[in-house]
C-alpha cells in the first residue's frame, strides 16, 4: 500500500491531480451550490458537468497535441483549424431561417453528415500540410504551424463572409449540446477520441515509435523508423482533433464565428499537454494527463468567471495560476523543498 | 611521493553515491603544479564521476577537498573555473555556428559604453590563437566549419583564457587523429612549463606513457594507487585497471584466421560507383559472407561518408547497389534494414542511442522498425529478448528498464550491438565501435566481431585505431580524400602498408 502510495505520487498524474483537487476545493468554497449535480429535463446539469463539457473542447485538441508534442514538435495552428471546421460545417449547412407559417422548417444546404465529414476532412488536410512541412521539409514546427495560425483565420473568415453564420438547423445541435443517458455527448466524443488514441499508441508500436523520434529523431531514423511518415500523421491527426473541436463549439453557440472561434485554444492545449506531464522535448508523453490538464483550465476559467473578476484582468489571473502551476511541476522548485540540492539548472554548463 | 602540503589540489576519503550504487568510495587523489597526470581506469570505473566532482557539477557525500592547502567546497561549475580550475570535455561544449573569436571569449567580451568591442574582440582572440595554440585558424569563421580537433583545442584556449591553475581533460584526444594528437600534446608540454597542474583521461595507453608524469587508477569507484609512469610498466598498469596480476591477463590480441578470398565466398552486397558529389567520389566495393572488411583511412577520408551510403542514411546521387547480385534501390534506412542490413553509427549518443528510453526499448526498437507498427511485439517477448542479449554480450544494467543514457559508455555500446543482433541481420556496419571504451571491453568487442564473422555474417569495420583494423579484417579498403584508393588482403594487411597507402601522394 505505502509502495503504491508513493508510486502514485512519483507518477506523472499525481501533481495534475493535486492541482485539479485545490481549484476545486476553492471552487467549492467561491461558488455556492459549485458541487450540486442535480437532474433537469432527462440530463445532469451543474457547474461541474458544465465545465466538464466546456473541458471537451481544449481536451480533444489536447490528445492530438500530446502526440505532436510527443515526436518533439508543436502545432499552434489548432486555434485557427477549430475556426475553420466550425465555418465549413456552418456554411455547408447553411444559416437560412425559413418559416412555414409561424412554423421553422428545418432546412440543410447539404446533409449534416457530408457537412461534418467535409469539415474533418478539411481539417485533415491542414494537418497535412503542416506535417509535410515539417517531415519533408524539416521547417522548424513552430514556424511551419505558424503559418497557418495566421492565414486560418482569414480562410475562416472568408468562409463566413466575414460574419457570423448562424445555424437554424436543430438537429447539428446535438453535437454540442445533446446527452445521453443525462451525459453530455461531447464527454462521449471525448471519451472515444482519448481511449481510442490510447489503444492504437499502446498496443501497437506507434507509441513507442513516437517516443522515439522525440528523444532523437536521427537515431530513430538509423533504427529503420520511417520518422517522417510518423511525424507528418501527428500533425494530420493533430489538426484532425482540433476539427471535432471546433464542430463541438459551433454547435454549442449555434454559429461559426471565424474571428473568435477557437481563439487561443493553442496556448490552453499546449498548457493542458505540459501539466498533463508531456515534456516539450518530445519524448514520453501521457494522453490522460494532457485531458486532465484540459479540465483543470476550464475549472480555472469557470472560477475566473464565476467569482466576477473583472474581463480586463481575468488574463492576468488565469496567467498567475499558469505560472503557479508550472513552478509545481518544475523539478527544480521541487527540490528546494525536498531539502536537497536543487538540480542544477545548466547541466551543459560545462563551458 | 611528493610532500602533500605542495599539492595544488587534494582530495581526501572522498565518496559519492547514487541511488542504489556507490560511485566512487574513499578516493585520495592528488594534483601537483606542472605535472600532467593520467587519471586511468576501465569504464565504470568512476573517473568521470571524480572529475564532476572536481569541477563542482557533483557534489561529494563524504571526504574534504583541500585546494593550495585550504579546505573547500565547490559550489558549482562556474564556481570552479573562478578557482581556476579549466575542464574541457569529450564533446565539444561550444557553440558551432558562433565564430572562433566568439567562442574564445564568449561571456567575456571586452566592451565598452557601446557595447561589445569587436576589433579588440578580434585582436585579442588573435592574439590567444597565437599564443597559446601557435595554430593558423581564422578567428572570424565559424567554429563549426573547423574539424573536431581543432574545435577541442579552441576549448582549451577557451579554458586557459582564465587564469587558472588547473587543467582537466576529459578524453580530448578520442575524436582526434594522430598529427593533431601530437599537436595537442606539444601544447600540453608547453603549458606544463608554465607550470600548470593537468589531469588527462585518456583510454589510450600510449598516449599516457607518451604524455604523463603520473598516474592515477581507479576501479570499480574505489582507488587503486598512484604511480609514476615511468616506474610503471605497461603491464603493470593493465593489472591495476582490470584487477588481475599480470601473469594472469590473457593475451588481448585476437586470433584470427586470415581468409582469403578466392572467389568462392558468397557476395552479399556490392557497389558499383555509388557516390555524391561532395560527399564521396564514386566507390566499387564488395562485400563477402563471412568476412571482415576494414575500412582504413585517416578522419575525413570517406570511411563513415561510406558507411551512411552503404546503409542509405545518406542519399547517394549515382552509381547502383547490388545484394545478392540483385540490383536495389533502397531510400532509407528501414530498406537497408529489411534486406538485413544493420548500422552502428560512430556519434552514439546523437545518431544511435535514444538516451531517455530504457535499455529494453533501445534492443528491440530496430526490430520492432523492422516487423512494422501493427505487428507489436508483446512486452513479455520484449523482455525476452533483451535479457537475452543483455546476458549474451555482457551488458551491465541494472535491469531492463534503465533509462541508456544511466549506462557507461562500453555498455551503450553493446545495448546498440544489441539492437542489431536483434533484428540477426547479414550485414553489419560498425562506425567506430570501440571508441571510447576500455581495454578490456574492446578486445571483448573485437573477439564478437570475428565470432559473428565465423556464423556468416559480413561485417564492415572502421576503426581510426589502425591495429584494431589489421588485427581482425580479413580484406582492408584504404580511403584517402573521400575516395577508396586501394584494397589489400591476406599477408598485405599490415600497418606500415596501409600507413604508405594512406601517405602516398596522387
Amino acid at each position: 500500500m505505502r509502495l503504491k502510495l508513493t508510486r502514485f505520487k512519483e507518477s506523472n498524474l499525481f501533481w495534475p491531480l493535486c492541482i485539479l483537487l485545490v481549484l476545486l476545493v476553492i471552487n467549492g468554497f467561491l461558488t455556492r451550490g459549485f458541487f450540486s449535480i442535480q437532474w433537469k429535463d432527462g440530463r445532469l446539469t451543474g457547474i461541474l458537468v458544465d465545465i466538464l463539457n466546456r473541458s471537451t473542447y481544449i481536451g480533444i485538441i489536447a490528445i492530438g497535441l500530446t502526440l505532436v508534442i510527443a515526436t518533439g514538435g508543436i502545432d499552434i495552428s489548432v486555434g485557427s483549424v477549430v475556426a475553420i471546421s466550425g465555418a465549413i460545417a456552418a456554411f455547408l449547412i447553411g444559416g437560412e431561417l425559413v418559416m412555414r407559417g409561424s412554423e421553422q422548417i428545418l432546412v440543410t444546404r447539404t446533409p449534416m453528415g457530408i457537412a461534418i465529414f467535409i469539415a474533418l476532412v478539411a481539417s485533415t488536410l491542414i494537418g497535412m500540410w503542416n506535417g509535410f512541412l515539417v517531415a519533408r521539409f524539416r521547417i522548424q514546427p513552430i514556424v511551419a504551424t505558424l503559418v497557418l495560425m495566421v492565414a486560418g483565420r482569414g480562410i475562416a473568415q472568408l468562409i463566413t463572409n466575414g460574419q457570423i453564420i448562424t445555424i437554424y438547423y436543430a438537429p447539428y445541435y446535438f453535437i454540442g449540446n445533446g446527452s445521453i443517458l443525462g451525459i453530455p455527448f461531447s464527454l462521449y466524443v471525448l471519451a472515444t477520441v482519448l481511449i481510442l488514441v490510447t489503444l492504437i499508441t499502446r498496443k501497437t508500436a506507434l507509441g513507442l515509435f513516437i517516443e522515439s523520434i522525440g528523444v532523437n529523431r536521427t537515431a530513430s531514423n538509423y533504427s529503420g523508423i520511417k520518422e517522417q511518415r510518423i511525424v507528418f500523421w501527428t500533425y494530420a491527426f493533430c489538426s484532425f482533433c482540433a476539427g471535432i473541436s471546433g464542430l463541438l463549439v459551433c454547435s454549442n453557440v449555434k454559429s461559426a464565428d471565424g474571428n473568435n472561434a477557437g481563439d487561443m485554444f493553442e496556448l490552453d492545449a499546449i498548457f493542458a499537454v505540459i501539466i498533463g506531464g508531456t515534456s516539450l522535448n518530445g519524448g514520453k508523453f501521457r494522453l490522460g494527463g494532457a485531458v486532465l490538464g484540459a479540465i483543470i483550465i476550464q475549472t480555472l476559467t469557470t472560477m475566473i468567471y464565476s467569482i466576477g473578476v473583472p474581463p480586463q484582468v481575468n488574463l492576468v489571473i488565469k496567467s498567475i495560476v499558469v505560472f503557479a502551476v508550472s513552478m509545481i511541476q518544475s523539478e527544480y522548485f521541487q527540490s528546494l523543498f525536498r531539502m536537497e540540492r536543487p538540480v542544477s539548472l545548466r547541466r551543459n554548463y560545462y563551458l | 611521493m611528493q610532500d602533500e602540503s605542495a599539492a595544488l589540489l587534494s582530495m581526501q576519503n572522498i565518496s559519492k553515491y547514487f541511488p542504489g550504487v556507490r560511485a566512487l568510495s574513499k578516493i585520495n587523489f592528488s594534483l601537483f603544479p606542472g605535472e600532467i597526470h593520467a587519471l586511468m581506469g576501465q569504464y565504470g570505473a568512476g573517473k568521470s564521476t571524480l572529475i564532476k566532482i572536481m569541477t563542482g557539477v557533483y557534489q561529494p557525500d563524504e571526504g574534504d577537498m583541500y585546494f593550495q592547502g585550504q579546505k573547500f567546497h565547490v559550489e558549482s561549475p562556474e564556481h570552479a573555473q573562478n578557482m581556476g580550475i579549466a575542464t574541457v570535455y569529450q564533446e565539444v561544449n561550444l557553440c558551432p555556428n558562433l565564430t572562433v573569436a566568439e567562442n574564445l571569449l564568449l561571456g567575456r567580451e571586452p566592451r565598452s559604453f557601446m557595447g561589445i568591442r569587436w576589433k579588440t574582440l578580434l585582436s585579442e582572440s588573435q592574439r590567444i590563437i597565437k599564443e597559446k595554440l601557435e595554430l593558423d585558424l581564422d578567428p572570424t569563421r565559424p567554429l563549426g566549419s573547423y574539424s573536431i580537433a581543432i574545435q577541442q583545442m579552441v576549448a582549451i584556449a577557451r579554458a586557459l583564457c582564465v587564469r587558472s591553475t588547473v587543467l582537466i581533460l576529459d578524453e580530448p584526444t578520442s575524436s582526434i587523429d594522430e598529427t593533431e594528437v601530437e599537436r595537442l600534446f606539444s601544447i600540453l608540454r608547453k603549458l606544463k612549463q608554465e607550470g600548470l597542474a593537468i589531469l588527462f583521461i585518456t583510454h589510450f595507453i600510449n598516449q599516457v606513457y607518451e604524455i604523463s608524469d603520473k598516474i592515477t587508477v581507479l576501479r570499480n569507484g574505489e582507488y587503486v594507487g598512484t604511480a609514476r609512469t615511468k616506474d610503471l610498466p605497461k603491464i603493470n598498469l593493465i593489472s591495476m585497471m582490470v584487477g588481475k596480476n599480470p601473469e594472469e591477463i590473457v593475451d588481448t590480441e585476437v586470433h584470427k584466421n586470415v581468409k582469403i578470398n578466392e572467389g568462392s565466398q558468397q557476395e552479399i552486397l556490392c557497389t558499383s560507383g555509388l557516390g555524391r558529389n561532395g560527399y564521396l567520389k564514386p566507390l566499387d566495393l564488395s562485400l563477402y559472407k563471412g568476412e571482415v572488411l576494414g575500412l582504413a583511412g585517416l578522419l575525413g577520408s570517406g570511411r563513415t561518408e561510406t558507411a551512411k551510403l552503404l546503409f542509405a542514411a545518406e542519399r547517394a546521387m549515382e552509381g547502383s547497389v547490388y545484394w545478392y547480385g540483385k540490383q536495389v534501390y533502397p531510400q532509407s534506412p528501414s530498406d537497408t534494414i529489411s534486406l538485413g542490413m544493420g548500422f552502428c553509427p560512430e556519434d552514439r549518443k546523437t545518431e544511435g542511442l535514444l538516451g531517455d528510453l530504457s535499455v529494453r526499448e533501445n534492443i528491440i526498437l530496430a526490430l520492432q522498425a523492422k516487423r512494422g507498427i501493427l505487428n507489436y511485439l508483446q512486452r513479455k517477448n520484449q523482455e525476452e529478448i533483451a535479457n537475452r542479449l543483455i546476458a549474451e554480450l555482457g551488458i551491465i544494467t541494472p535491469g531492463t528498464e534503465q533509462p541508456v543514457k544511466n549506462l557507461s559508455g562500453g555498455n551503450q555500446q553493446k545495448v546498440l550491438l544489441a539492437r542489431w543482433l536483434a533484428t540477426n541481420p547479414e550485414v553489419l556496419i560498425l562506425d567506430e565501435p570501440t571508441r571510447g571504451i576500455d581495454v578490456g571491453a574492446k578486445g571483448e568487442i573485437l573477439q564478437r566481431i570475428l565470432s559473428l564473422r565465423d556464423t556468416g555474417f559480413a561485417i564492415v569495420f572502421i576503426s581510426s585505431e589502425l591495429e584494431e583494423v589489421v588485427a581482425i579484417s580479413d580484406r582492408v579498403a584504404v580511403f584517402r580524400d573521400k575516395k577508396k584508393v586501394a584494397e589489400i588482403q591476406g599477408d598485405e594487411i599490415a600497418e606500415h602498408t596501409i600507413m604508405q597507402l594512406i601517405a602516398q601522394g596522387e
